[in-house]
């Protein structure tokens, strides 16, 4: 047997064995990993092209001009500000529900997991829907909100609620399964030999779970600055005030002012192309502190 | 009844436990929670109960809005099916195969979460217009992709493909190849190895996947107005609809589709969430 295994190393570590029993006919492998390339070019390379070539067709001169127009920067400076704001408080959030579920033993743990996971089943539309009927002028706190002259509905308050909401899992659920798996023995054993809770929680837990924690934190504010659904329904479309960079993108390709909207656009692919190579980092980062446990083991 | 169950139990049962922080964490996390995703959820359907079940129902089975939902379901049906069928393939030569490029393509399925959702919308549109890189091509055969029903489902397939491949891949790299031997050495052919062993031992996970994609795409709102064109009747989503009396100040009228739409939803989260222990049962049978 052993002659037949080779030396591939698969993706995720495992070493694919090569007997014949297990293998395809050539065949069937070139006509699978042909199907397989032509799919992802169609659906994802092609797109992505299309992105950077019309952002780049009539040269970098116009291209730098559509992103350094004012109503870009401020699109630009709304969705930071909104990302600055959501990312390190769902990330707070992120670990807490993760300490208290995954370190104690309680009833309806799995229940309050799937409650966590809840905004990726609801709708962006509903997402954003919500809070007009919350905070909107028809909606529940409207009249109030109207008397004291404070306005969340189109305005800053209502994008970054919304943000929140879609962005709401992704700290948590990056956590929640790193953290079961790494049970509660790191930190009995910090307390008992004296150090306070606090102190577990920063010199323990939170360097063991550092690589899982990023790749949460990556994921959520990928979607911070391309969340679309939810920030169009609360945000008014109001140019230099209440418009994020994908409501921009949309305001532009609308007007048919293509390459300043493919400009945009480039810019959050390009951050979406860089949370990939993050995302891969991080994961070939987790891959190989796995490997050494198991050779400590 | 879960609920009930859950505030009657839930405080008076807990493990103890040496680690300090349990009232702290969960109180911070089940207060934020409750601010920004339940109370709003909740207020949502409250609304909605505003009007009389007869007006509830007018305004969420009008014609207009079960054309939406038509439009919605079939295009997210078709999308799930498209990826049930090639994302099982992309992953399969994904996990057993060794290609030029594999893992950037690898890297590459997670693209449609990180690359925001109008992105998408104005890349496919473009791409698939009448003068577009593909559509130049297609449109002479007589297949129009873009402002058609084909165009939403081609967007739909984009934002929901990496359910299926990423729910796949760890069930085929886990799987036993001593399946695979034993079903070769009593003479199966490897097509019959393939559609009698291992088919029935990734089901579950084929199954979980395509029902996530399904439940993605039918929320899906971003990438599908670019493409979509938008007629009533005929290429409207629910989710624009939902918009779209919102914009006209008929919060209730808007509230009755979203609470259809979030009935679906629920729905299709309780099924993910059988089919996610059946999974689990599956795979820790073996062992």
């Amino acid at each position: 047997m052993a002659g037949f295994i080779t030396t591939w190393q698969g993706g995720h570590g495992s070493a694919i064995a090569d007997a014949p029993a297990v293998r395809d006919p050539r065949w069937t492998r070139w006509l699978l990993i042909g199907v397989s390339v032509a799919f992802l070019a169609v659906m994802l390379v092609a797109p992505l092209f299309t992105v950077f070539g019309y952002a780049l067709y009539q040269g970098f001169g116009r291209y730098f001009e559509a992103i350094v127009e004012p109503a870009t920067v401020s699109a630009i400076r709304l969705t930071l500000i909104t990302a600055a704001i959501c990312v390190p408080l769902n990330t707070v959030f992120g670990v807490a529900a993760a300490w208290a579920i995954t370190k104690f033993e309680f009833a309806g743990k799995s229940f309050l997991i799937s409650l966590i996971d809840l905004p990726f089943s609801v709708s962006p539309v509903i997402a954003g829907m919500v809070f007009v009927i919350l905070f909107g002028a028809q909606g529940y706190f409207g009249p109030w909100l109207r008397e004291h002259d404070i306005q969340i509905v189109f305005a800053v308050p209502a994008i970054i609620l919304a943000t929140l909401f879609v962005t709401f899992p992704f700290v948590a659920r990056e956590l929640i399964p790193l953290m079961q798996a790494q049970g509660t023995g790191n930190e009995e054993a910090s307390l008992s030999l004296g150090a306070g809770g606090w102190s577990t929680f920063w010199r323990v837990t939170l360097p063991n779970i550092k690589w899982g924690l990023l790749y949460g934190v990556i994921l959520c504010n990928a979607r911070a600055f391309g969340e679309f659904g939810a920030v169009s329904v609360v945000s008014g479309h109001i140019r230099h005030q209440t418009n994020t960079m994908p409501l921009h993108v949309e305001i532009l390709y609308n007007e048919y002012q293509f390459v300043a909207a493919f400009a945009v656009a480039s810019l959050l692919a390009f951050l979406a192309l860089l949370t990939l190579v993050a995302k891969s980092l991080v994961e070939w980062r987790l891959a190989r502190l796995e490997r050494r446990d198991d050779d400590e083991i | 009844m879960t609920a009930l169950s859950l505030s009657r139990s839930f405080p008076l049962w807990r493990e103890p436990s040496p680690l300090p922080g349990f009232s702290l964490a969960m109180g911070f996390a089940l207060a934020y929670m409750g601010l920004l995703i339940i109370i709003p959820l909740a207020a949502l359907v409250l609304y909605s109960t505003g009007q009389t079940p007869r007006e509830f129902l007018a305004a969420a089975f009008d014609p207009r809005s079960l054309a939406s939902y038509r439009v919605s379901f079939t295009a997210s049906l078709a999308a799930a099916i498209i990826n049930g069928t090639f994302g099982t393939v992309v992953a399969w030569s994904l996990v057993r195969y060794r290609f030029f490029g594999r893992r950037v393509f690898d890297a590459m399925v997670d693209l449609p979460f990180a690359l925001p959702t109008a992105v998408s919308g104005i890349a496919l549109t473009t791409l698939f217009a009448s003068t577009g890189l593909l559509g130049q091509w297609l449109e002479p055969m007589g297949i129009r992709v873009a402002f058609t029903w084909l165009g939403i489902t081609a967007a739909l397939t984009l934002i929901s493909m990496p359910f299926v491949v990423r729910t796949l891949q760890p069930a085929i790299e886990d799987l036993d190849h001593a399946l695979e031997e034993a079903s070769a050495s009593m003479g199966a052919g490897r097509w019959q190895t393939l559609t009698q062993v291992v088919f029935p031992v990734l089901l579950p996970a084929l199954l979980t996947g395509f029902t996530l994609a399904f439940a993605r795409a039918l929320g899906e709102f971003g990438s599908v107005i670019f493409i979509a064109g938008n007629m009533p009747y005929q290429t409207e989503i629910a989710p624009l609809l939902i918009i779209i009396k919102l914009e006209q100040y008929d919060y209730l009228g808007a509230t009755a589709i979203a609470t259809t739409l979030l009935v679906a939803s629920l729905i299709l989260l309780v099924l993910i969430n059988l089919l996610q222990a059946w999974h689990r049962r599956r795979t820790t049978q073996g062992r």
